[in-house]
């Protein structure tokens, strides 16, 4: 089973299309979550996934079989074409399109209050707001968030706490007790 | 930051981030293969160089003309 993956990985990485097309079809599911986790929608994380795809076609000749973890390498890239996606799209305030019909007061008070945290999300850079949704929203461990990143588990947690004092600072200045 | 402070903010934005457990519903091969067969001509920075300094010779020194369509 494991000779089978590395001969995969060795065509692929010398070039062979069908290995491409077998990866390809084995991994674009976990792309596409690991994506969406990150830019929050669906349309927009199946372009990047073909994206993430077209550029580890591109480093194929970089990538070594024997000794490369592909999983951890095609999670780096998607981590990365998300990151570009976030710095190429202008942030903005949305709500969330299951509005409930009739707004009651309390609906209306969580609608604001979702508001104000997308504002505060907005004041963080495009890499502490995916650690901070990595860890704390998709609960993935550290270690898993810093692999993603390209930066060591320390700096990933050091990461994620930057950006809770940024939301906290952020939220109370609105009169969020946070 | 102690924990609960912690807890709270992750609490604030789980209800702001309800969780995405969206799946792929389609295949993105076909996708793929559309952007797979998109060649793109790049042309080496050198060439545009060469292809500049080629220019401004023929523009500062015309009488060059003859020597560079010899070497073409």
């Amino acid at each position: 089973m494991e000779g089978a993956r590395v001969e995969v990985l060795e065509r692929f990485a010398a070039g062979d299309a069908e290995a491409f097309e077998c990866l390809f079809r084995q991994h674009q599911g976990a792309v596409f979550r690991w994506i969406v986790r990150i830019v929050r929608n669906p349309a927009v994380a199946e372009e990047l996934t073909v994206e993430t795809f077209w550029r580890i076609h591109r480093a194929r000749s970089r990538f070594d079989a024997k000794k490369g973890n592909f999983c951890g390498w095609m999670r780096r890239i998607a981590t990365n074409v998300a990151l570009d996606h976030l710095r190429r799209v202008q942030p903005e305030v949305e709500l969330p399109e299951e509005l409930p019909a009739r707004r009651t007061p309390v609906a209306a008070e969580q609608n604001e209050l979702r508001r104000l945290i997308y504002a505060a999300m907005d004041h963080l850079s495009p890499q502490v707001r995916a650690a901070v949704l990595l860890a704390l929203v998709g609960e993935e461990p550290y270690e898993e968030v810093g692999k993603a990143l390209g930066i060591s588990t320390a700096a990933a947690k050091l990461r994620v706490f930057r950006g809770v004092r940024v939301l906290r600072k952020e939220l109370s200045r609105v009169g969020v007790q946070a | 930051m102690s924990d609960p402070e912690l807890e709270k903010i992750k609490s604030l934005l789980r209800e702001a981030y309800p969780p995405q457990n969206e799946e792929l519903r389609r295949d993105l091969w076909a996708e793929m293969q559309e952007r797979l067969s998109q060649r793109v001509i790049r042309v080496p920075w050198w060439d545009w160089a060469l292809l500049a300094a080629a220019s401004a010779m023929t523009l500062l020194f015309p009488g060059v003309i003859p020597a560079l369509l010899y070497h073409l």
